[in-house]
C-alpha cells in the first residue's frame, strides 16, 4: 500500500515538475512549483517526517511561493513582456543542466539507494528531532540561524529609505 | 471493518455537516446581529423570525447564472472557489470537539485525527489558506481582483508571523503542539487567558486579519475595490468564497476557544459526580457555546469598527503586533527558565 502511494507520488511530483519548466505562463508555472512541494511533503509524510512534512507545507508553499506569487502578480508577466533569452543562452542552460543530470544519475547509479525499503522510524516526530537538533546538531543548527539573522539584517539594509528620499504614502 | 474505523467515519460525517451547518447559520446570524447593532429587523420573511433565509440564499445562488469572463483563465478561476473551500473545510479535522466517549465498548476521542503536530497543521493550512483568493483574483483577469488578491497576500504573510509567536507562546508553556495535550493542561478553570492575556490579544487580532473580517477586510474593501478579488464571480462560485470566509470565522472561532479558553472544560466538571460520557456531552456543549461567543463578537467588531487604511494595516503588523509577540515570547521563555529562582526569591524576601 504505501509502496504503491511512493510511486503515485513520485509520478506526480516528476509531472508536476517538468510541467513547471514546460508551462508558458510564470503564474502556472509557480503554481505547478507549489503542486511539486505537495508532493515532496507527501514524501515526507510516507517517511513518517511530520515536522518535515508541515515545515515544508508552511515554509516553502505557504510562505516562499506566496511571495513568489506575489510578485509575478506585481509585475504581470505574461507571454507579450517575457523577456525572450537567445539561443546561446538557452544552449547553455541545456548543457548545464544536462551535465548535472549526468553527474546525480551517474552517483545514484553507483550507490545503491533504495528509498522504498527504509524503515518507519521516529526520528521524523518533533520531539525526536528536536532532541537531535539541541544536542547533536546544536553548533551547526544556532550558526544557521545567525547565518538567517545576518540575511534579514541585509535585506533590511537594502530595503531601506536613505537620508533624502521622501515617504511615499503622507501620514 | 473495525468498530473504531466506523466510529471515526461517522465523526467525520458529523463534524463535516456541523461545520456546513454552522456557516450556513453564521450568515443568518451575521445579518441579524448587524441588523440589531444598527436597530433594525434583519430578515424576518423565509420561516417564523426568517430562520429559512439561509436555505433561500443559498438556493438563489445556486440558480443565478453562472458567468465566466471571456478574458479569464478559465480552470483557474473554477478552482480557486473550490481551494478556498477545501482549505477552510481541512481545518477542522484535527480539533477536540469533545472529551473522551465510550460507546459499544470502544473508548475513543471526539476529534478526527489526534495528531502530534496539531497546531503547525492548522498554520499549516492558514498559509495556504491564502492561494484561493490569489488564484480567484488572478484569474479574474480584473484590475480591482487583482489587487485584492496582491492585498490579501502581503496581509495574510504578515499577520502568519506574529500568529505564529503568539502561538508559540503558548506552545512554550505547555510543552507540546497537540491540541489535545493543550486543552487536557488547561483543566480546572487554569486557561491561558489568565495566563498569556497578550498572546491572546495577539491571536485574536491576527485571526481577523487571517479571516479577512472587517477591520482588516482590505481584499474585498468595496469603497475601494469594488469587491476586491470575488468582482467578477457569480452564482455558487461567489457563494463558495463567502461560505469559505464563515467556515474560517468558525474554526478560528474554535481554536481560540481551544487555545485560549480551555476548550470543552468547564469549571468544577469533576465535582458534579456525573458519570464520563455525561460530562463529556456537557463538555460538547460548552465548547460549541465558546465558539457561538467567538462567533458573535466576530460580527460585534466587524459592525462596530471601521475599515483600517492599508498603511495603517501593514504598520499595525509590523510595528505593533510583532515586536509584541516578541516581547511576549521573551517574558514566556525567562519565566518558564527562572520560575523556581523567582519563586524562591520571593518567599526569601517575605
Amino acid at each position: 500500500m504505501l509502496g504503491y502511494l511512493f510511486y503515485i507520488l513520485s509520478g506526480l511530483t516528476i509531472l508536476t515538475a517538468i510541467m513547471m519548466i514546460a508551462a508558458r505562463n510564470p503564474v502556472h508555472s509557480v503554481l505547478y512549483l507549489i503542486a511539486t512541494f505537495f508532493m515532496v511533503s507527501g514524501q515526507y509524510l510516507l517517511m513518517n517526517a511530520q515536522f518535515l512534512f508541515v515545515v515544508n507545507i508552511i515554509v516553502y508553499a505557504g510562505a516562499i511561493m506566496v511571495l513568489f506569487l506575489f510578485v509575478l502578480m506585481l509585475l504581470n508577466l505574461n507571454k507579450e513582456t517575457e523577456p525572450q533569452k537567445s539561443m546561446k543562452t538557452k544552449l547553455a542552460g541545456v548543457i548545464a543542466g544536462g551535465l548535472l543530470l549526468i553527474t546525480l544519475l551517474g552517483a545514484l547509479i553507483k550507490g545503491n539507494v533504495s528509498s522504498e525499503n527504509l524503515p518507519i522510524t521516529d526520528i521524523g516526530l518533533v520531539k525526536n528531532l528536536g532532541r537531535v537538533l539541541f544536542t547533536d546538531f546544536v553548533v551547526p543548527f544556532e550558526i544557521s540561524s545567525v547565518l538567517f539573522l545576518s540575511a534579514m539584517v541585509g535585506a533590511i539594509l537594502v530595503g531601506k529609505r536613505h537620508n533624502g528620499e521622501t515617504e511615499v504614502i503622507s501620514e | 471493518m473495525s468498530t473504531l474505523l466506523i466510529i471515526k467515519i461517522v465523526i467525520i460525517l458529523i463534524i463535516f455537516t456541523i461545520t456546513l451547518v454552522a456557516a450556513m447559520y453564521s450568515t443568518y446570524m451575521e445579518r441579524k446581529v448587524a441588523a440589531g447593532i444598527q436597530d433594525r429587523i434583519g430578515p424576518d420573511r423565509a420561516g417564523p423570525w426568517g430562520i429559512f433565509q439561509p436555505l433561500a440564499d443559498g438556493g438563489k445562488m445556486f440558480f443565478k447564472e453562472d458567468f465566466i469572463p471571456g478574458k479569464s483563465e478559465k480552470w483557474l478561476f473554477i478552482l480557486a472557489p473550490g481551494l478556498a473551500m477545501f482549505t477552510a473545510c481541512m481545518t477542522g479535522a484535527i480539533i477536540p470537539w469533545g472529551g473522551t466517549v465510550t460507546l459499544f465498548g470502544e473508548t475513543f476521542n471526539l476529534q478526527i485525527a489526534n495528531i502530534d503536530i496539531g497546531i503547525l497543521y492548522i498554520m499549516g493550512f492558514v498559509s495556504i489558506g491564502v492561494y484561493g483568493i490569489m488564484i480567484g483574483g488572478w484569474a479574474s483577469n480584473n484590475k480591482y481582483s487583482l489587487y485584492g488578491a496582491v492585498r490579501a497576500s502581503s496581509q495574510m504573510i504578515s499577520y502568519e508571523l506574529a500568529m505564529g509567536l503568539a502561538i508559540l507562546a503558548i506552545v512554550m508553556s505547555t510543552g507540546s503542539l497537540n491540541l489535545g495535550d493543550i486543552v487536557e493542561a488547561q483543566k480546572g478553570g487554569q486557561w491561558n487567558v489568565f495566563y498569556q492575556p497578550l498572546a491572546f490579544l495577539l491571536f485574536l487580532v491576527c485571526a481577523f486579519a487571517e479571516c479577512n473580517r472587517a477591520p482588516f477586510d482590505m481584499a474585498e474593501c468595496e469603497s475601494e475595490l469594488i469587491g476586491g478579488y470575488h468582482t467578477e464571480y457569480s452564482s455558487m462560485k461567489l457563494g463558495f468564497f463567502l461560505f469559505a470566509e464563515y467556515i474560517n470565522m468558525f474554526i478560528s472561532s474554535a481554536v481560540i476557544s481551544v487555545l485560549f479558553f480551555g476548550g470543552y472544560n468547564f469549571p468544577f466538571m469533576h465535582d458534579l459526580g456525573l458519570s464520563a460520557n455525561a460530562i463529556t456531552f456537557i463538555g460538547v456543549g460548552v465548547f460549541f457555546a465558546k465558539i457561538l461567543f467567538f462567533i458573535f463578537f466576530f460580527m460585534w467588531v466587524r459592525w462596530t469598527l471601521p475599515r483600517f487604511r492599508y498603511d495603517q494595516l501593514m504598520q499595525l503588523g509590523w510595528k505593533a503586533l510583532i515586536p509584541l509577540a516578541v516581547i511576549n515570547l521573551m517574558i514566556t521563555g525567562g519565566w518558564l527558565m527562572f520560575k523556581g529562582d523567582l519563586l524562591a526569591m520571593i518567599t526569601k524576601m517575605f
